[in-house]
């Protein structure tokens, strides 16, 4: 037993858990947890605003497959962490967030920058904690850890009082923790894994679709493995996207409202679809009648309330989804199970492929969404981590630009947050220091967060951002267009700002090419020179991502042109 | 209509905020709660939480499913009605000033083998328990003679035999 203040134990507990980095901002009510940071060798990247902060450590998070860790004071820095604590928690990334709160005598008395963050952070965490004594700050720590980074990942918060902050006690620190209520089940029960291989290895037109779950349990080789067992096309959620390197054969795309027509008719042709780590939203599926409807539908996922919950299915293998695809391979071989590469549903996907192939614009003079993405993939290293922003830039991304590792694509997938990419991408970058992140953006999107551009500068964290600038919110215009008649309400943002000024006001580097062949160039010029770039590509405002499904529709519903 | 309740009881970790986190969890999915109630165990550190609620098969399950992932939920079941005792009690306060009114409600009260709680000049407090049914029919049955107020302490359900939570 040793006998320390609460912020003493705080910045024990955290090293305890290997923390290294700490992304946040001070503020009154936190203060006596910095003061103890100060003496500590963990790293704090201070964000311009605590949104940012939240973004940072789930970028962090996503591209490491450790813990992030986000910190503010109470009231105003609590509640603005909240849009990254929701966007971490529903795409199961493992963010801890700690919000500093007022003392425990005046909490319930409206006090100075008091916000009950326990009863607002309920519905966005997987868990929540308020320390009422320092005592429990060594226990909380270690739960908060737990929590966020076993079973289905999530975000979790702690909030601890000012006066638990300062309060000298005698502390234990926890070798473990455990809850009554909290159990996982990562190896999938034996039963589960027959039946589904039984319906696997009868099927004539196997499907896997591959969600987030395979990355964050790091199946992807036992994925590829049983695809080939199957000779199976892939494809991927949103959040799966380089579960499966993209130029692998059997890869047909993301599926769902912007994914590839090859999944999408796939996924109504199959009559075994595998779905793995994924919890079928309602981007994913379109109308959920119409989604996969010939398939007997398989769902593997660690959290066993998300089967059957959009998707009805035939079975069910709850567990860790590495275990569950070894199990299922390992049956699959006893049986010895030979699928041929020359089937007619393997022609089918390469028939498809070559269907849905987007043709090159012709006669514009902008540059276009999946010339960019083919561009930045030309002029990136395979291992190059891309974060996105949110909207056309984002589907351009999914659609058109090639990841070929897990981690190396990170997006808001169920939240579709806006402004989430820059700091996420500074969140990876601080992760990893040795590959070049490249926040993927909309102007409208980046104008939400593009503060950090003094962070990324300051903490030496260089990313590049490359702006697809139509000076629109694209993809609320594309709807517009598509769905109201043209009548854009709010989605024109003028020539304001102008983003190469705004980069070199913050002391990064900031170009705008006027061709891909330039784009190309800076983009390898950013990286040599290891500085915060952002590279301002003006594209046609009238441009839209295609394919699209209209909402409402089925998958196989899908639109190319307008 | 009260045929389509279904009851589901679970028990929680005994500390503040748990009720709420429960609430919140339906209220956050759209699902409604027709009755709630809690008590804490001989355990201290455990509570026992009966909800009932109308819903179809498929988002019951949803339900149990959702609460079971709640780290503060700790088991959690959906009653058989055929192998569960369910109680809920009433209390409620009649008009009673008219002696004719007052022989009624005496009536009624017997034959649901109520307990009369107070009595004077104007009103009686009776205590019921029974089936949410009982309760229904009781209360329809006193309604000519004037209810003053009512109040009812949600469900609360024990399985039968050697079953357990």
């Amino acid at each position: 037993m040793t006998r320390m203040s609460g912020a003493e134990a705080f910045v024990k507990a955290l090293k305890r858990e290997g923390v290294e980095t700490i992304f946040g901002l001070p503020g009154g009510a936190i203060l006596p947890i910095c003061d103890a940071l100060y003496d500590s060798d963990i790293r704090f990247i201070l964000a311009r605003h605590e949104q940012g902060a939240a973004h940072m450590a789930d970028g962090y998070a996503r591209a490491s497959g450790r813990v992030g860790v986000c910190l503010a004071t109470s009231g105003p820095g609590a509640t603005n962490l909240v849009t990254g604590i929701a966007t971490a928690n529903i795409d199961s990334s493992s963010v801890v967030a700690f919000t500093g709160q007022v003392p425990i005598p005046v909490i319930g008395t409206d006090a100075f920058q008091e916000v009950d963050i326990i009863g607002v952070s309920a519905s966005v965490t997987k868990y929540n904690i308020q320390v009422r004594g320092a005592r429990d700050i060594p226990w909380a720590v270690k739960a908060a850890f737990y929590l966020a980074s076993t079973g289905r990942k999530g975000a979790v918060l702690v909030d601890i009082p000012k006066d638990v902050q300062t309060s000298v006690e005698d502390m234990e620190f926890p070798e473990k923790v455990s809850f009554r209520g909290y159990r996982v089940q990562e190896e999938p029960d034996p039963r589960e894994l027959d039946w589904a291989s039984v319906l696997l290895s009868r099927a004539k037109r196997p499907m896997i679709l591959a969600g987030g779950g395979v990355i964050s349990s790091n199946a992807s080789r036992e994925l590829i493995a049983l695809a080939e067992a199957l000779m199976a096309p892939v494809a991927t959620s949103l959040m799966g996207k380089g579960a499966v390197p993209n130029d692998h054969p059997l890869y047909v795309g993301g599926c769902g409202m912007h994914g590839t027509g090859e999944a999408n008719t796939l996924l109504a042709e199959a009559d075994v679809l595998l779905v793995v780590g994924a919890r079928l939203s309602d981007r994913t599926t379109g109308l959920v009648k119409e989604f996969s409807p010939n398939a007997k539908v398989i769902h593997v996922d660690i959290d066993r309330s998300e089967i059957d919950k959009n998707v009805e299915t035939v079975t069910r293998v709850v567990g860790d989804a590495k275990l569950a695809l070894t199990g299922l391979l390992e049956r699959l071989r006893r049986i010895r199970l030979e699928a041929s590469g020359d089937s007619e549903w393997v022609r089918r996907i390469n028939e498809l492929r070559e269907l849905y192939i987007m043709p090159e614009a012709k006669g514009n003079p902008h540059m276009r969404g999946p010339e960019v993405m083919r561009a930045l993939r030309r002029s990136l290293p395979r291992d190059a981590i891309i974060t996105t922003e949110v909207g056309q830039c984002q589907m351009w991304a999914s659609l058109y630009f090639d990841s070929y590792a897990p981690r190396t694509f990170l997006t808001s997938g169920g939240l579709g947050t806006m402004g989430w990419g820059f700091p996420a991408a500074i969140g990876a970058k601080a992760a990893r220091r040795d590959v070049p992140v490249v926040d993927i953006a909309g102007d409208g999107s980046f104008a939400m967060t593009e503060n950090n551009l003094a962070t990324s500068v300051e903490e030496e964290l260089p990313v590049i951002v490359v702006i697809l600038n139509n000076r629109m919110l694209g993809m609320v215009a594309q709807w517009q267009r598509l769905f109201y008649g043209r009548r854009y309400f709010g989605v024109e943002l003028g020539k304001a700002p102008d983003f190469v000024k705004l980069a070199e006001a913050y002391g990064a580097v900031g170009v705008r090419p006027e061709s891909l062949e330039e784009l190309e160039r800076e983009i390898r010029r950013a990286i040599e020179a290891d500085q915060t770039t952002v590279i301002d590509v003006p594209i046609d405002p009238e441009e839209n991502v295609f394919p699209m499904v209209p909402p409402g529709k089925g998958l196989k519903e899908f639109i190319m042109e307008a | 209509m009260y045929r389509s309740l279904s009851t589901v009881a679970f028990l929680v970790e005994n500390k503040p905020g748990v009720l709420f986190n429960v609430t919140n969890l339906f209220r956050r999915r759209g699902f409604n709660i027709e009755s709630i109630s809690v008590g804490p165990l001989d355990d201290p550190e455990l509570a026992r939480m009966t909800i009932t609620l109308k819903a179809d098969s498929r988002v019951l399950n949803q339900i149990v499913e959702q609460l079971d992932k709640m780290v503060d939920v700790i088991r959690v079941k959906r009653l058989d009605p055929m192998r569960t005792v369910a109680r809920e009690m009433l209390l409620v306060k009649l008009q009673t000033s008219d002696p004719m009114a007052r022989e009624e409600a005496l009536k009624h009260i017997n034959s649901y083998h109520g307990l009369i709680l107070d009595i004077d000049a104007e009103s009686i407090i009776a205590e019921v328990t029974g089936e949410t049914e009982t309760i229904e029919e009781f209360l329809k049955k006193v309604s000519p003679i004037g209810i003053l107020e009512f109040s009812r302490t949600g469900v609360t359900a024990l399985e039968k035999g050697r079953l357990r939570l």
